[in-house]
């Protein structure tokens, strides 16, 4: 394995990952504001992304990075490259994550925690980063688990309350499972389009459509896609995550790994998409989201609750605008895509601040803040003002080229275009309910007395409110330079993109977007009648399956409990019999269903003291048989083994029957004091139909390795192995003890497992005799379950 | 077990198979013997003496915990693959060296610490076994 550094971009990659490391500890030197030296790591990774642009934007395809062979011999490998679609991921989060350390150095100021949390951010950010820029799809399977693992972390950061961590859980369980999907989806393109590198796949043309494998393979990737982006019916996960710090909320739960999912799409789209069950399917489950969505977020009296309803409503426009697969519905989803990840994650910023610092979140008891807060609402108006679509905002171009692209006259086209106006409405109604609410009318009373935040965390919002506004302002750049290549990745052609203050045409887009803006006023005034209506429908839609979630993990508990009561009786006796029984059965029923009983034996020709040592071993079994008490049969079965060593000696294995001896005392010695501390009677009587079984048992295992020995000996012996020893055993190997040599050097890495598992269980013994010394036990021995010599030695035995 | 000559002779006898423990370690890689053997040797040497004189004073003529001699030994056998990585070999290629101490040549080799960590394994192992079931 060799680790070359071929790019300077798998070092760049590595950086978030060391941030992480040393977090807690500058945290710890420098406090809160650490976060400004911390933030530097995004900043840079953003710098040196910057560096793409040109290339990627002229060549027009992506660039391959040198790959880090991992298992060449399955096309696995450690490889990234750089394209449109994956560069503007990757600039948005890692320019969000510039803005969103130094908002959590604000927001968790004080926190004994924060330096844990700042890692775990550090964790996500590399990540997801590694998400977007991998080529091959392992290295994009093992970063898109990784996100939902860091995800979980961050969720789950309130760890001591119950909601939090049954939300961090529920997260990990609906991605993790997705992602299980996804892997199998991944595996399907590799099998059916013969190479795991996604750019080389990208090139292969219609051959992942033309598969007989694609629906099955598109289905998995759906798996994973919807559940990463909270696609009905998998929406709840996101809902719940809004438990998680507000940074979070702010990076992970709307501007980065939720659109992940989305990203996949847009990734695949070239090569899988445009096809019936494509523009079937997502449109279907995006346009039921979205509308699902945005009048969930309407009846929603916790800010943040809206927010995330509306993002997640934003996915579900997302999903059905990829769905078309029409070149300008997809340019309108790129933009809108950028658009929202900028006034999202700043609307985010926003309500945080307004619970860090008046101390409520709650939209009925907040009012008349833009005076305590001025640069919070301006923030939020402009963020409003993009989200709701409006101009010179970037939202604006966003929903023109979405309605431009949705427009048909069809009826699958009309209804999706109603679906959008709808949608979009609404969600302008949720806009301005979270930018002016809290800020205009009335001063309420506030928990804590409301004042402008620190500088730490308004920088973040205001630097995204702007930047709605400033990518308008430079919007030849930003269209030509960004969100053109990333555009013409998704749908596969050179097509055309205008962003600037001067990009209005009155045509029949724009007067959908007037109806839009109409209809939105109207939600925003209405507000207070939706959130009071009960919509039995939308809240069995919007609340159902969240339920359906602890529905199914209970289920899926007592499953598991009775599952365990019939496997595991707790019996010894019971395990025992079902593991020789198993044993019997394996050794007899193939010699016999394949007829390879092995040729009765000759007598063979044995000395007098061989003889009497085969003697000594039979002596020593009837001993056993009609031993009175357990010690002696204990020590009856000592006297076969140490015959059987004695049976290696004189055949030339001094080696083996070395360590038979000594197996033999110990096992003798270690069972006689296993004996000793079970409270057992001294006498072992058992039922007669319990002797006839124990016996039947007993004799066929017995009969089962007689004949397999016999017909092991019978047949030819390939002496490769035994030469190969011979010869090189002193040559190579310096050992004239063939046994020890094959031990320590030849099957080195066996012994090495094998000493390993000796380790592990005496750490089990140990710990499972832990308090049940003579001492400890005594008072409980009267109710302690019997338990017959039979278990114990037995038991013994069979782990040896 | 209060047996006079028993608890009087185990200290010594139990000496002697320590000994015999090492000794056999040593001189398997050419003549029947070996970590394996040498390991459950000492064991039930601990094991006797245990046995005898109790296992308080077990634990502390061993000092360390048994259960720490069979990880170190782990780590030992694990790490010595590892010296041949610095050689440019696969992991556990063995490697050898034959130094003159006073006038002797020595073998010293990475299959010898291999082998000194099996003995430390079972020996660690069983002994943590056999002592946790004899205390009272």
């Amino acid at each position: 394995m060799a680790f070359e550094f071929g790019g300077g971009l798998n070092l760049v990659l590595a950086t978030p990952f060391a941030a992480a490391v040393v977090a807690p500890y500058l945290k710890k030197a420098l406090g809160h504001n650490s976060a400004w030296l911390l933030a530097m790591v995004p900043a840079g990774i953003f710098i040196y992304l910057c560096q793409f642009i040109g290339t990627v934007a002229t060549s027009g395809h992506g660039v391959n990075i040198t790959p880090i062979e991992w298992l060449p011999y399955y096309g696995i490998q450690y490889s990234l490259f750089v394209d449109g679609l994956s560069l503007v991921f990757a600039l948005l989060i890692s320019g969000i994550g510039t803005l969103i350390i130094l908002y959590s150095g604000g927001y968790l100021n004080g926190h004994a925690d924060q330096g844990r949390f700042l890692s775990f951010m550090f964790l996500f950010m590399g990540s997801m980063i590694g998400v977007v820029l991998a080529d091959n799809l392992m290295t994009l399977f093992i970063y898109w688990e990784l996100t939902s693992i860091t995800s979980f972390l961050l969720i789950g950061f309130n760890h001591k309350e119950e909601r939090s961590r049954r939300a961090a859980l529920q997260a990990l369980i609906v991605t993790g499972g997705g992602g299980l999907a996804l892997l199998a989806g991944l595996l399907l393109m590799y099998h059916a389009g013969g190479t795991m590198e996604m750019s080389e796949l990208l090139g292969k043309g219609d051959v992942l459509r033309d598969s007989s494998l694609y629906v099955p393979m598109l289905l998995l990737l759906l798996g994973g896609a919807f559940t990463k982006s909270a696609q009905f019916p998998f929406h709840y996960w996101l809902r719940n995550a809004m438990e998680a710090p507000t940074p979070v909320s702010a990076y992970l739960h709307s501007a980065t790994m939720v659109k992940a999912g989305v990203y996949l799409l847009m990734r695949v789209h070239p090569v899988m998409g445009d096809t019936a069950l494509w523009t079937t399917i997502l449109p279907i489950f995006g346009g039921v989201t979205l509308i699902m969505g945005t009048w969930m977020s309407l009846r929603q009296t916790d800010l943040k609750l809206t927010l995330a309803y509306t993002t997640i409503a934003s996915l579900g426009l997302l999903v059905m605008l990829v769905g078309t697969s029409n070149e300008t519905a997809i340019t309108g989803a790129v933009v809108y895509l950028f658009a929202h990840a900028l006034f999202k994650g700043g609307f985010f910023m926003i309500v945080g601040t307004i619970d860090h610092e008046a101390g409520t979140r709650d939209v009925t008891r907040l009012g008349g803040l833009r005076r305590a807060m001025p640069f919070s609402f301006y923030a939020a108006v402009a963020c409003a003002l993009s989200m709701g679509g409006l101009w010179p905002f970037i939202g604006f171009i966003a929903k023109e080229e979405i309605y431009a692209g949705l427009i048909g006259t069809n009826a699958p086209a009309l209804f999706l275009t109603l679906t959008a106006v709808l949608g979009n409405a609404m969600m302008f109604g949720a806009a301005f309910v979270v930018a002016l609410k809290p800020f205009i009318g009335e001063a309420v009373k506030t928990p804590k007395h409301a004042h402008e935040g620190p500088v730490l965390l308004v920088a973040g919002p205001v630097a995204l409110a702007s930047l709605g506004l400033l990518s308008m302002l430079f919007g030849d750049f930003v269209g030509a330079e960004l969100l053109r290549p990333m555009a013409n990745v998704v749908h596969g052609h050179h097509g055309h993109l205008q962003i600037g203050i001067g990009a209005v045409h009155v045509n029949f887009a724009f007067m959908l977007s007037l109806m839009t803006i109409a209809l939105g006023v109207g939600f925003y005034f209405k507000y207070e009648a939706i959130r009071s209506t009960r919509g039995v429908l939308i809240r069995f839609l919007g609340e159902g399956p969240d339920s359906f979630f602890d529905i199914f993990i209970a289920g899926l508990v007592r499953f598991s409990a009775r599952t365990v009561r019939l496997l595991q009786s707790g019996n010894m006796e019971v395990y025992l019999a079902a593991t020789f029984a198993t044993i019997a059965v394996a050794l007899l029923v193939p010699m016999i269903a394949f007829d390879e009983l092995p040729d009765w034996p000759t007598m063979p020709d044995l000395y007098i003291y061989e003889w009497s040592t085969l003697g000594l071993a039979v002596v020593g079994l009837y001993a056993l048989l009609v031993a009175k008490t357990r010690l002696t049969a204990i020590v009856s079965l000592g006297i076969q083994g140490f015959a059987v060593a004695l049976i290696f000696l004189l055949f030339g294995a001094p080696d083996l029957s070395f360590t038979q001896f000594m197996v033999e005392t110990l096992s003798v010695v270690i069972i006689a004091l296993i004996m000793n501390r079970l409270s057992l009677k001294e006498h072992d009587k058992r039922p007669g139909p319990q002797i006839a079984l124990d016996a039947s048992l007993s004799i066929l295992v017995g009969l089962g390795f007689c004949l397999l020995l016999m017909s092991v000996t019978q047949g030819t012996f390939n002496w490769h192995l035994s030469e190969f020893f011979t010869e090189y055993s002193r040559a190579i190997a310096h050992g004239r003890n063939i046994v020890n040599v094959i031990i320590v050097d030849f099957r080195g890495f066996d012994t090495l497992g094998e000493i390993a598992v000796v380790t592990i269980t005496a750490l089990c013994v140990h710990t499972l005799t832990l308090g049940t010394g003579r001492m400890a036990r005594k008072p409980k021995a009267v109710s302690t379950h019997p338990v017959s010599l039979d278990e114990a030695t037995s038991g013994q035995k069979g782990a040896e | 077990m209060q047996t006079l000559i028993f608890r009087t002779t185990a200290p010594f006898l139990a000496a002697l198979m320590i000994l015999f423990s090492i000794f056999v370690t040593l001189r398997g890689h050419n003549d029947p013997g070996g970590g394996f053997i040498g390991g459950l040797i000492a064991a039930s040497a601990f094991m006797m003496y245990g046995i005898a004189a109790g296992v308080q004073y077990v634990r502390r003529a061993l000092y360390f915990h048994p259960i720490s001699v069979a990880a170190f030994g782990l780590v030992l056998s694990a790490t010595s693959g590892i010296l041949s990585l610095f050689e440019a070999q696969p992991f556990m290629t063995s490697q050898w060296t034959f130094p003159t101490i006073m006038g002797v040549e020595v073998a010293i080799s990475t299959p010898m610490f291999f082998d000194i960590g099996v003995y430390l394994v079972v020996m660690g192992s069983l002994t943590s076994i056999a002592l946790k079931l004899e205390e009272e």
